[in-house]
């Protein structure tokens, strides 16, 4: 069915080959192997594979989401994948082929500045696999930059994160230290100053962190680089809307995980790593990157470029192996920072601010306690009166996915934009029948 | 689109105050609910535009692209094959878009599902025991399958293995994959005829080696006919053999992997799967494990008790995970849809005819642009062009001239070790009238290349821009407004 070839094409192909048939040009592959024994399913047609996927996907069941923890549901505008749907952009590959490529060349451009602007950061790669990937090979290279061989992260770092950081770096001498929080859920900075030493190659901050608090960056950053070591940044990107920048505290590398940039949640994938750094590390940075050339006749135009870093030329030497990214998600959050501009992008983190905040007041007023001692943007932490698996199995019953269980009586609990004050109230009223 | 406004980056079509989507307003302000420095200080310089300003920049932008879907996309290695459309409609389903990672599983189920039945359905066509979804291309694939093999030695007293041995055909992601993994690569170089140099893999081999690379079929479009005896040989040593996949199509439906003796493999749903490639990503890159080495996969693994499916977090010997969250859904969704719609027999004419389509192009263009490897290649086949000493046009002008007749260009300069490769991988999803016209065009530059060299050295001539001088752009890199 995909094979579009005739018999009769494939005759006049074979003659022209000059083979008698298309077993004889298999005949490199030992007949022991060919053609073995294949225990498949009924091929589908179109129409039948149509309605069994549709059937799969009905077994998901839709839920009010409550949940964030590293993915977000956001409003994605219909413009955003009417776009980056069209063959163009979907069917074309990473564009080597420069003059043939220039829509995707300069979409990433475009992505690269956005991404500076939202960060406040010099320069950006073309995209990373996901979040976590992204501050990973961020804290590599800040190894490689300083010579130095531990890496500190909060305590409040992302779970998922610090697995991903430990399975990159477990083989390569390289050890992983944990900074201390507070009862107030933020780190301890007097602590983190002191667990930072001569042999600090950077410290990753994340914020808001886990559990939805923002850090004091700005004295995190002063104790940071007074030790020598780089700051890794590791945030949200809608926060950016009203909160400070990682340019703004001096990080050296900033990272996020860009998927609630115009991208569905998709159970987690594909994500969008976003990977931004100061200009002196430019060098150092994996992947992609697009620049400014002239062409022959002195018109600007957009080339992949510093590719000296990359797997395909430096091969063991490489700064990174990655090859494929996610030049389609990148395509999304940058079509969605162009149709939301600088007040849209305020307006939405308003909202995601503002939700989360009636959310938790209304929550308060039940016989669960919301832990606001530490300001946060769209997350935060809930300590239920029940263990915090069982109101989840009781909201999944009316339809609301409660949150992330933090274990025991502790939940996390995410409210954005998407949430309507109807929702809030439908959260908190079932929250009463515990 | 107007001559002048075409070239713009979106922030120069910028206006303050114009854009393209409104929320609705918050009660109170972000000070109201942030301390003073929570506060951003500056808005960013994000460009200001309209909604219909926004869909006229990307869609002109669009058209300044070759894609699959309009070319003839022949790049070498990538498997640049039809993405259906239907699987474009179905991974978008909101049951599927809308699902949390997070999420009770017991809502997400047919996502699981899902997932479950195309590890099934990946280990029955490569003959594997155990597949992750998780990877999220192929080079982190083999980042996944170099770390779990890492595992297997560090429980099995493998500790002294400190090499990965690499063939000099091999692509650049798998030595510096290797080198990630914290291991030594130790290049070898292939034999004259252009598949593993089983002296050289001989000599490299020791107790010292944890892991072979290989690519099956091969970068220059040649299956390793000593398979079998390779993965004996390094298994004598107490090595393990993996598989690059990259180039699967070439044998799905024909061979199994694990019947050579692999141990561990990656698989691209972006190429032999239909997945399309986004203009560079997202990919996926399933890893699969022979039964001895499958408890190292990293965790965590869609797994099936009593008709429940879950994303089993309790494997006690994999300590790694790959990404923060199991795979890319979107394209794990394509590859399962793709693999539904063929069976025992059909499965194998994809490469069949991807085999066939590669043969022809070869056979067709032999006396102007001959096979380095003069010999049946599989899917793909890697051409040089006349010597460029004495015609001085090279590869890299023939790309250029072959996007004037409308085809995308090969994958050029690589492998390493073809001078001047072109390497040509039709797929099966082409037909012979398409690739006919392919043949004709390189013939016209042959001839050009004969009559008026200059022509293809000027190349590309209809383009939206002229040659491009890529060394500019390194020397004072402009990559942001
Ligand atoms: C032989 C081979 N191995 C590995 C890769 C890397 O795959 P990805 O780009 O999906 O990371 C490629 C990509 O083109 C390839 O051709």
């Amino acid at each position: 069915m995909f094979t579009p070839n005739t018999p009769e094409d494939q005759q006049a192909m074979l003659a022209k080959i000059g083979a008698k048939d298309i077993q004889e040009l298999l005949a490199q592959i030992p007949e022991k192997f060919l053609y073995p024994a294949l225990d498949l399913p009924k091929a589908l047609t179109e129409q039948e594979l149509t309605a069994h996927v549709h059937e799969l996907a009905a077994q998901n069941k839709p839920l009010k989401n409550f949940i964030g923890a590293g993915m977000y549901e956001h409003f994605i505008p219909a413009a955003v994948p009417a776009l980056s749907s069209r063959g163009e952009f979907l069917t074309a590959y990473t564009p080597y082929q420069a003059e043939a490529s220039q829509g995707t060349l300069q979409t990433i451009y475009e992505f690269q500045s956005c991404m500076c602007a939202l960060l406040e950061m010099d320069v950006a790669t073309a995209s990373h696999y996901d979040g976590a990937t992204a501050m990973t090979e961020a804290a590599l290279a800040a190894v490689r930059i300083t010579g130095r061989k531990q890496v500190v992260v909060s305590a409040l770092l992302h779970p998922h994160y610090k697995e991903v950081l430990k399975t990159y770096t477990r083989h390569m001498g390289i050890t992983v230290v944990e900074a201390p929080v507070t009862d107030k859920d933020v780190l301890d900075v007097a602590a983190l100053k002191a667990q930072l030493g001569a042999d600090t190659a950077c410290f990753i901050l994340q914020t808001p962190n886990f559990h939805g608090y923002l850090e004091d960056a700005q004295a995190v950053s002063s104790v940071v680089h007074s030790s020598g070591a780089l700051l890794v940044a590791v945030v949200n990107p809608i926060s950016l809307g009203v909160v400070q920048t990682p340019g703004a505290y001096d990080a050296d590398f900033a990272v996020c995980e860009g998927q609630p940039l115009g991208n569905p949640l998709s159970f987690g994938g594909p994500g969008l790593g976003v990977m931004t750094a100061k200009k002196a590390y430019v060098r150092q940075l994996p992947g992609r990157m697009v620049g400014i050339a002239k062409d022959k006749d002195g018109q600007r135009a957009f080339v992949l470029t510093l590719q000296a870093r990359e797997q395909h030329i430096r091969r063991e030497k490489a700064a990174s192996n990655i090859c494929s990214n996610e030049a389609l998600c990148a395509l999304n959050a940058v079509i969605y920072l162009t149709l939301l501009g600088p007040q849209g992008l305020k307006e939405v983190a308003e909202l995601n601010l503002e939700r989360a905040h009636q959310l938790a007041n209304l929550i308060n007023q039940k016989s669960f306690h919301v832990k606001t001692f530490s300001p946060f943007f769209n997350e935060f932490v809930v300590t239920c009166p029940v263990p915090a698996a069982q109101v989840i199995q009781k909201l999944e019953e009316k339809g609301i996915a409660a949150g992330y269980d933090l274990g025991g009586s502790e939940l996390l609990v995410c409210a954005t934009e998407m949430r309507t004050e109807a929702d809030l109230q439908a959260y908190a009223n079932a929250l009463g029948g515990i | 689109m107007n001559e002048i406004l075409q070239h713009k980056l979106s922030i120069e079509k910028s206006a303050p105050g114009r854009r393209g989507v409104r929320f609705e307003k918050t009660q109170k302000p972000a000070s109201a609910y942030l301390p003073q420095n929570q506060l951003r200080k500056t808005a960013p310089n994000l460009p200001q535009l309209s909604e219909f300003d926004t869909v006229r920049h990307f869609t002109a932008l669009s058209q300044q692209n070759y894609c699959l879907d309009a070319e003839f996309y022949p790049l070498g290695s990538c498997t640049m094959k039809y993405n259906p459309k239907a699987y474009d409609v179905l991974s978008a389903l909101p049951g599927f878009t809308g699902a949390h990672p997070f999420a009770p599983q017991s809502a997400v189920q047919g996502t699981l599902k899902l997932a479950y039945e195309l590890q099934e359905l990946l280990k029955k066509i490569t003959g594997l025991s155990a597949f992750t979804l998780q990877p999220a291309a192929g080079a982190h694939g083999e980042l996944t399958g170099i770390l779990t093999a890492r595992a297997y030695h560090d429980a099995h007293n493998g500790q002294n293995r400190t090499e990965v041995i690499v063939p000099d055909t091999a692509h650049g992601t798998n030595p510096a994959t290797a080198n990630m993994a914290g291991y030594h690569v130790v290049n070898i170089q292939s034999a004259p005829n252009g598949c593993v140099d089983k002296a050289a893999l001989k000599a490299a081999l020791s107790e010292k080696t944890a892991v072979v690379m290989l690519t099956v079929p091969n970068t220059v479009g040649l299956f390793e006919t000593d398979i079998e005896e390779i993965a004996e040989m390094v298994h004598a040593v107490g090595a393990l053999l993996y598989m690059d996949g990259a180039n699967f199509n070439a044998l799905i439906g024909l061979a199994k992997p694990a019947d050579f003796g692999v141990d561990i493999m990656h698989l691209n749903l972006h190429k032999t799967f239909a997945a399309p490639h986004g203009g560079g990503g997202p990919g996926s890159g399933p890893v699969g494990a022979a039964k001895h080495v499958a408890p190292y996969l990293p965790h965590p693994i869609v797994s099936c008790e009593n008709g429940q499916y879950t994303l089993a977090d309790h494997r006690p010997e994999s300590k790694n995970r790959m990404k923060a969250f199991y795979g890319n859904m979107a394209v794990v969704i394509r590859g399962y849809c793709y693999l539904r719609q063929f069976d025992a027999t059909t499965l194998k004419e994809i490469a069949e005819n991807a085999i066939l389509n590669a043969n022809y192009v070869r056979a067709c263009l032999k006396g102007k642009f001959n096979a380095f490897f003069d010999r049946t290649c599989m899917h793909e086949c890697v051409l040089t062009p006349p010597d460029p000493h004495t015609t001085g046009v090279h590869t890299s002008d023939i790309a250029k001239r072959l996007l004037d007749y409308g085809f995308y260009a090969p994958t050029i300069y690589f492998p390493l070790i073809v001078p001047e490769a072109l390497m040509i991988e039709p797929t099966e999803t082409e037909n012979k009238d398409m690739l006919d016209a392919f043949v004709a065009a390189m013939e016209r530059i042959y001839d050009e290349i004969q009559t008026d060299p200059q022509v293809v050295k000027d190349a590309p001539h209809n383009q939206p821009v002229k040659r491009i001088d890529e060394v500019s752009a390194a020397r004072q890199p402009n990559l942001r407004w």
